[in-house]
């Protein structure tokens, strides 16, 4: 039995220690909101933070997770850059398909939280995810409109 | 046993009931006549809903004026469930804000007829009777078929005027019910903005109000639509309907559907195309935690031999397939490798093939020019590697099977389901959430196949079958390997004088009908796919020969965004570029001097050209070499131009930094639409040019994940500026794919401006 902090709700899990926190947030707890891409950490649509750094969660075991806070799309509202973050995507029309977008917008999250003014170089260090529909352009767009947000204050 | 047999029939006889119908049609002349009205139909096609009053198969209108938009063709990022209702609320007069949009159900009048009346091989600019009479009689035989499918960037031209018909009809009718109350004439009331005035006495009742009365009212046998130049919505940015949910993590794909007692199935497939299984250890699967089952899936027409294990959790499902200890036969192809097939196809380049264009006499004017150059040129199979790995949920239960699954046709879907499950098809249920992308792949069967076969053996529990992603790359249907032979003459000006393009490479759509109805499947259907973008240029030349090479391969090929353009728009635009060059002609103004008579086209290239700068001085950073290119191709009925800007860097490396793209899709109905989607076309096609190859090797795709398919991502993708370019109303296009076949060719030909070489084969390797 495991013990997992979810998007600030302790929830206990009976399952192998090294099956991947993607799986056990997915099928265990229905939270689908963060997807399934590659299962290697090569695509970045598992996103989610823990202890408030983006990891991907399709390798991250069990056993790792436990005992950390983790925060994944359903519970992103409570970083403090979310609402800008939200907003800018919208603004941006940044979604296509949008499956993705979720990994995006915790790797972006992630970035703000750290760097809240960061730079190209910045953005190209931290969005390492794919996306097929090459919302990039956007997401950029999208990521520098939050920070001019959350700069104004 | 008769009552298996019967299902397995029933898709190949109803599609031969279909197609002899459709011939039958040639005797009723007047019945060819099509009107826009007979696809309004009345609402039959839509569940009752409380509190909602439906007007046509298109649109219901609820008591506080929301009105909800049946959406046809399914979204899979292009901006359709967006787009189709706003042609709805623009002849309803109404805000976007009020309107909702849902997936419509599988029926008849949802078909998309366009789409396969773009099929016929005929040059999209050929208006002579011939044309037209396959194209009408191509149109009303899918009608007939009634088949819904999204692809062919074809979902606006279908649905442009049945929309507008449909939010015009509901139209007229709230304005009859609202004079009926007011007791006035309908021409004394106008609407706006979701509401009916009565123009003399201000008096005001909203749609909300007047829904009940007007669903009521015998639709309009005549209604006019708006002229464009009173257009509130269309042609302006509008924000997407699906963007919110797609913001926050909301947005339901397939992959996300979860059901009380739901149980999820992981699959292996044989390695080697067209082997079977030999032998597997079910027990020691068994055996493994939360497993419930392990079933083999033998081969169809749709599926490769599998095994499946059904868990309690994916990963369980994942994992325990380890344990099978598979032993496959190989088969007839198990020798299959891109190095021998590269061979046979260059061989293959030698010998004619199936015309597709003949102008003049090509042959003659190349004996009797005194210049002429050649070249091959060659690009890979691609996998479409769909963010959203491909999965299917079904239930099978009390005779009816229920499945969910991001598709590009659900009509296909309600069939195969049907046949996987045993069923007759009137006991499927489709539900098509999101599509995580679609490409063309999602038009595939083989997961939807698969998910009912394993939800039929297990009966009353909801089964979500996920493949993984190497299953994904490694059991794709495959955008076609192909090479061409390009030859061309050059007068004494430096003028193309004849042009001759051999195109050799498996037919798409031979590929997919032998999936789908492999009676049917033949060599002597001519597919225009695989040579458009070849055969119908818009480039004035005396003599042209345009062939195409059928081969042979028993690697499955499918339609993969942008289809035959992908591939030949590199060649023609590239091979193009080496005959400016030789004949020392800037490669922009060659192009723009072969377009007198193609203003469309022509003004398109010059927009791209003069937004690029095209002409001024381009400089790298320090030991670095810069350069631009140019290519222009028309596919989907939409013309685009790119202008790529590209720098070898000191270190070698290739950076794609500015691409400018100029398109005329006719009108836009939502611009910001537009460029997103040029945007993606030019994403998708630049991860084809700089990384995408998939090969064979002792008859397996070599490729698993994304290390080694990969993709463009945020640090290499290059600014990109769109620029629409409006020619009309009556001249729409699509814009899905028309952004991607350009910009391999614009690159190739920036790299050849900046160091000399010239980039034949794709992706581009610099070494």
């Amino acid at each position: 039995m495991s013990r997992l902090l979810i998007d600030g709700v302790a929830r206990d899990v009976d399952a192998d220690e090294a099956t991947p926190l993607l799986w056990v947030l997915r099928d265990t707890f229905g939270l689908v909101g963060t997807k399934y891409g590659c299962g290697i950490a090569a695509c970045g649509a598992c996103t989610v933070l823990l202890d408030g750094r983006p990891v991907r969660s399709c390798v991250v075991p069990l056993a790792q997770a436990s005992g950390k806070k983790i925060v994944t799309i359903e519970g992103a509202g409570a970083v403090p850059a979310w609402p800008a973050l939200r907003e800018a995507w919208i603004a941006e029309q940044v979604p296509q398909c949008g499956y993705c977008q979720a990994g995006m917008l915790m790797a972006s999250v992630a970035l703000l939280e750290a760097k809240p003014n960061p730079a190209d170089s910045d953005i190209d260090a931290a969005i390492t995810n794919i996306c097929r529909c090459g919302t990039y352009p956007r997401v950029r767009k999208a990521i520098y409109r939050a920070a001019a947000r959350l700069a104004k204050g | 046993m008769a009552a298996a047999g019967a299902p397995k029939s029933r898709v190949r006889r109803r599609l031969l009931i279909a197609a002899g119908l459709a011939g039958g049609a040639f005797a009723v002349g007047g019945w060819l006549f099509y009107h826009e009205r007979d696809r309004l139909r009345r609402p039959d096609a839509l569940a009752a809903r409380p509190g909602e009053h439906a007007f046509n198969a298109w649109l219901r209108i609820d008591a506080g004026g929301t009105v909800t938009v049946q959406v046809p063709r399914q979204e899979m990022g292009q901006g359709i469930t967006t787009a189709l209702p706003l042609l709805v609320a623009e002849e309803l007069d109404c805000a976007l804000e009020m309107v909702r949009f849902e997936q419509a159900p599988v029926d008849a009048v949802y078909a998309n007829a366009t789409m396969l009346a773009d099929a016929v091989p005929f040059r999209p600019d050929d208006h002579g009777w011939l044309a037209g009479f396959a194209r009408l009689t191509q149109y009303k035989f899918a009608e007939l078929l009634g088949v819904q499918a999204t692809g062919g960037s074809s979902s606006v031209r279908d649905a442009w005027l049945v929309m507008r018909h449909a939010g015009a009809a509901a139209r007229a009718m709230l304005v009859a019910a609202a004079a009926k109350r007011w007791n006035a004439d309908g021409g004394e009331c106008r609407t706006e903005n979701g509401a009916v005035i009565h123009a003399s006495s201000g008096r005001r009742l909203g749609y909300g109000e007047l829904a009940q009365d007007a669903a009521h009212l015998r639709p309009p046998s005549q209604v006019s639509l708006k002229d464009p130049q009173h257009f509130r919505l269309l042609g302006k940015p509008q924000p997407r309907l699906d963007v919110p949910a797609k913001s926050d993590g909301s947005a339901r794909f397939g992959i996300d559907v979860r059901l009380p007692g739901i149980l999820y199935a992981a699959i292996v497939h044989c390695p080697v195309f067209g082997g079977a299984l030999q032998s597997f250890n079910s027990e020691r699967a068994k055996a493994s935690p939360g497993v419930k089952a392990v079933l083999e899936l033998p081969p169809t027409s749709t599926t490769a031999a599998a095994v499946a294990v059904v868990a309690d959790g994916w990963w369980r499902a994942k994992t325990a397939l380890a344990a099978l200890d598979i032993k496959w036969h190989e088969g007839p192809h198990a020798a299959l490798d891109s190095a021998r097939q590269r061979e046979t196809y260059l061989k293959m380049l030698e010998s004619a093939g199936r015309v597709y264009e003949e102008i003049g006499a090509t042959e003659d004017a190349f004996r009797t020019s005194s210049k002429t150059i050649d070249a091959t040129y060659e690009v890979p199979y691609l996998a479409h590697a769909t963010m959203e790995p491909m999965n299917a949920t079904a239930l099978v239960k009390d005779g009816r099977c229920e499945i969910w699954v991001g598709n590009q046709a659900p009509t296909l879907v309600k069939w195969f389901a049907a046949k996987a499950a045993n069923l007759p098809s009137e006991a499927v249920a489709v539900h098509t959430p999101f599509l995580g992308g679609g490409f063309g792949r999602r038009a595939e069967m083989d997961v939807v196949v698969e998910a009912a076969a394993i939800a039929a053996r297990l009966p009353g529990v909801p089964v979500q079958l996920v493949w993984s992603r190497e299953e994904d790359i490694q059991h794709d249907v495959y955008r076609p390997m192909a090479m061409a032979r390009l030859r061309c003459a050059l007068d004494a000006n430096g003028a193309i004088a004849a042009w001759h393009h051999r195109i050799v490479g498996q037919s798409c759509t031979q590929g997919l009908t032998a999936r789908l109805l492999p009676a049917a499947a033949s060599d002597l259907m001519k597919d225009k796919t695989m040579a458009e973008g070849a055969y119908d240029l818009p480039y004035a030349m005396p003599n042209r020969r345009v062939e195409h090479v059928l081969a042979r391969e028993p690697v499955p090929v499918g339609y993969w965004r942008s289809v035959g353009h992908s591939y030949n728009a590199f060649f023609v635009e590239c091979f193009l570029d080496e005959a400016a060059h030789a004949a020392k002609r800037d490669p922009y103004e060659y192009r723009r001097a072969m377009l007198a008579n193609a203003p469309r086209q022509r003004r398109v290239l010059e927009v791209a050209a003069k937004k690029a700068g095209w002409g001024t001085p381009l400089t790298a950073r320090p030991g670095g070499r810069a350069g631009r290119g140019i290519a222009l191709a028309e596919s989907f009925h939409s013309i685009v131009a790119q202008v790529a800007e590209v720098e070898i860097e000191a270190s070698g490396a290739l950076k794609v930094r500015r691409v400018v793209c100029a398109i005329d899709c006719g009108q836009a109905i939502n611009p910001d639409t537009v460029a997103a989607q040029m945007e993606s076309g030019i994403v998708f096609g630049l991860s084809a040019a700089l990384h995408g190859e998939i090969t064979l090797k002792a008859g397996r795709v070599a490729q698993s994940n994304f290390p080694d398919y990969d993709m463009v991502r945020m640090a290499d993708c290059p600014a990109i500026e769109v620029e629409i370019v409006a020619s009309g109303w009556e001249h729409l296009g699509g814009v899905g794919e028309p952004g991607t076949p350009p910009i391999a060719p614009a690159v190739a030909n920036a790299l050849f401006a900046a160091t000399g070489k010239r980039v034949r084969r794709l992706p581009i390797r610099l070494a």
